[in-house]
């Protein structure tokens, strides 16, 4: 009986702290000395993942706030990739719940999870742009969330507004110029700023990066990175990004979260780390 | 140097796994593989003594067919003939390559429609691949009557059997970044469709479609030996009335177009694509 009060009591607090009004803000420290006091963009919950009878994580909890900075570090195969997917809803969970801008992924789908994820951005390793179109068309198909038709198409077809829209985010990135090149005419690093400026045109408020410089040269890795830094600072634009790179991990996220044997086994700010607190996790 | 050879132990092994000895099963299967060959080859009459005896046969057709017949008026009226199966096989074709499009998103898995949709499209395209387009080109001058438009409409038939299902295979093949990409910022299937997995799947299209008119040509040319338009029916009156010259010049002509059209397919497809397939 006494159970089931408190669970009624728990739920009556979560159902308050979650609703439109008063939103869900994150108050309590998770992992080492971190206690930003800010709305929370992205919540997992005991979050686990299995293809066939193979686990990859279970019970991966964590709260991020919005305009942190996040590295995922760990080594291959530890489920880097596939926990980014599970936080965008692009898999479905195998246990536990993700929320994403304050809605249950698991719960939502169709009309509803569009809407979420048009405020959603994705960086990824290999650009993933579509080579035979023009950089401009490519950067416009990251306004398909908010824009849905065939205006967004192409940029032949695309609305002045919209042209106007695509082209500050090339101006952004630097390749302004580069507008009516096909995108398979690029090198790996202007391939990635453009996959970057479709990322932020629809002035996301998550931005997922899933190992952005691995395809690349240190240089041009060092260079994509400083840019999208910049980029999503300046907008306090959450994000998420998978990295091997320790330094980069200890650079550009305000967070680590580690994973490792399947666990998140590290959770701290990064200012408390150091290269060789990292290095652990893939010994 | 002797340290490092191989030792006679050694040696056997690798002979051994050079003969390696079938298992009873795979025995059975070789012979009964065997036994079917010989029983297709009874089943169509396959005759030494007729391979043996056709050079002469063949050498009096080709004495009372050569040299083909080079009358003006002749070739005027088969030229014109030839007009007419190009045309029904690039009308087929344009319009069958079209209507695949939507058939193929039908067909491919995990684009736009269910696994049972997909299955059921499937399945028809397998049905339409299996009925030979002569048959097609039966079934519709029945439906339409005699003419060129039979055989353009068992074209298009022919060609969505074929481009429908290699299209879906296409997108299913296509690098699926961009599309997840797509989806990861809120776009609708239909868009993600028309913006990441066409446009990834355009090279194979081409090539698909090139594809697809070389074969709605060479069909486009027998489709007149069941009064489905084309020049087909030259052939079938020039075999009928033993006018082998005429016959020799109708396959002369077929053959020229057929080559022709493979010739500026392959050229097309090169500088379409060349250096992405």
């Amino acid at each position: 009986m006494r159970d089931t009060l408190s669970s009624t009591i728990s739920s009556v607090t979560d159902l308050l702290l979650r609703s439109p009004a008063a939103p869900d803000v994150l108050t309590e420290q998770t992992g080492a000395a971190f206690a930003p006091v800010s709305p929370v963009e992205i919540e997992a919950r005991a979050v686990s993942k299995t293809f066939g009878a193979t686990p990859i994580f279970s019970d991966v909890s964590f709260r991020l706030a919005r305009g942190e900075a996040t590295a995922l570090v760990g080594a291959n195969g530890t489920g880097k990739s596939t926990l980014l997917r599970c936080l965008m809803g692009l898999i479905p969970t195998s246990g536990g719940t993700v929320h994403l801008l304050g809605q249950q992924t698991n719960e939502i789908a169709g009309r509803e999870m569009r809407n979420i994820r048009a405020q959603v951005g994705l960086v990824s390793q290999k650009h993933n742009l579509v080579p035979r179109l023009s950089v401009l068309s490519n950067v416009l198909h990251g306004l398909l969330g908010k824009h849905p038709g065939i205006r967004h198409w192409s940029h032949s077809l695309a609305p002045q507004s919209s042209r106007e829209t695509a082209m500050q985010a090339l101006e952004r990135v630097g390749l302004a110029d580069f507008a009516h090149r096909r995108a398979d005419r690029l090198s790996g690093g202007q391939s990635q700023r453009v996959a970057i400026a479709r990322a932020i045109v629809g002035a996301p408020k998550v931005l997922f990066a899933d190992e952005p410089c691995a395809s690349l040269d240190p240089s041009a890795g060092e260079d994509v990175m400083e840019l999208f830094f910049r980029l999503v600072r300046d907008e306090n634009v959450t994000v998420v990004f998978t990295s091997h790179n320790i330094e980069h991990a200890l650079k550009y996220g305000d967070r680590v979260l580690g994973l490792a044997q399947g666990r998140i086994q590290l959770d701290a700010t990064a200012a408390s780390l150091s290269s060789a607190d990292l290095r652990g996790l893939y010994d | 140097m002797t340290d490092t050879a191989p030792s006679r132990n050694e040696r056997t092994r690798f002979e051994l796994a050079r003969f390696e000895r079938p298992s009873a099963i795979s025995f059975l299967g070789y012979v009964l593989g065997l036994v079917i060959i010989f029983w297709c080859l009874a089943g169509a009459g396959f005759s030494l003594e007729k391979v043996a005896s056709s050079p002469p046969r063949f050498a009096d057709f080709a004495a009372r067919a050569f040299p083909p017949n080079l009358d003006p008026q002749v070739l005027s009226r088969l030229s014109w003939k030839m007009v007419e199966t190009l045309q029904i096989a690039v009308a087929g074709a344009v319009i069958g390559v079209i209507l695949s499009v939507p058939v193929a998103l039908l067909t491919a898995k995990g684009l736009i429609a269910g696994p049972w949709v997909n299955q059921i499209v499937r399945t028809g395209l397998s049905f339409i691949r299996a009925v030979p387009d002569i048959a097609w080109a039966l079934v519709f001058v029945v439906a339409v009557g005699l003419g060129p438009f039979a055989g353009m409409l068992a074209i298009v038939i022919d060609t969505i059997g074929f481009c429908g299902r290699f299209f879906a295979d296409d997108m299913e093949a296509t690098d699926k970044g961009p599309a997840e990409s797509l989806t990861a910022t809120g776009a609708r299937k239909l868009d993600v469709v028309a913006c990441a997995t066409i446009p990834g799947s355009l090279p194979a299209f081409i090539s698909t479609s090139l594809f697809a008119l070389e074969k709605a040509v060479r069909s486009s040319t027998i489709l007149g030996l069941v009064g489905a338009g084309g020049i087909g029916i030259e052939l079938k009156v020039g075999f009928d009335l033993f006018d082998y010259p005429t016959a020799m010049t109708v396959i002369l002509m077929i053959a020229v177009v057929v080559i022709g059209i493979e010739l500026v397919s392959g050229w097309a497809r090169t500088k379409i694509i060349g250096e992405q397939r």
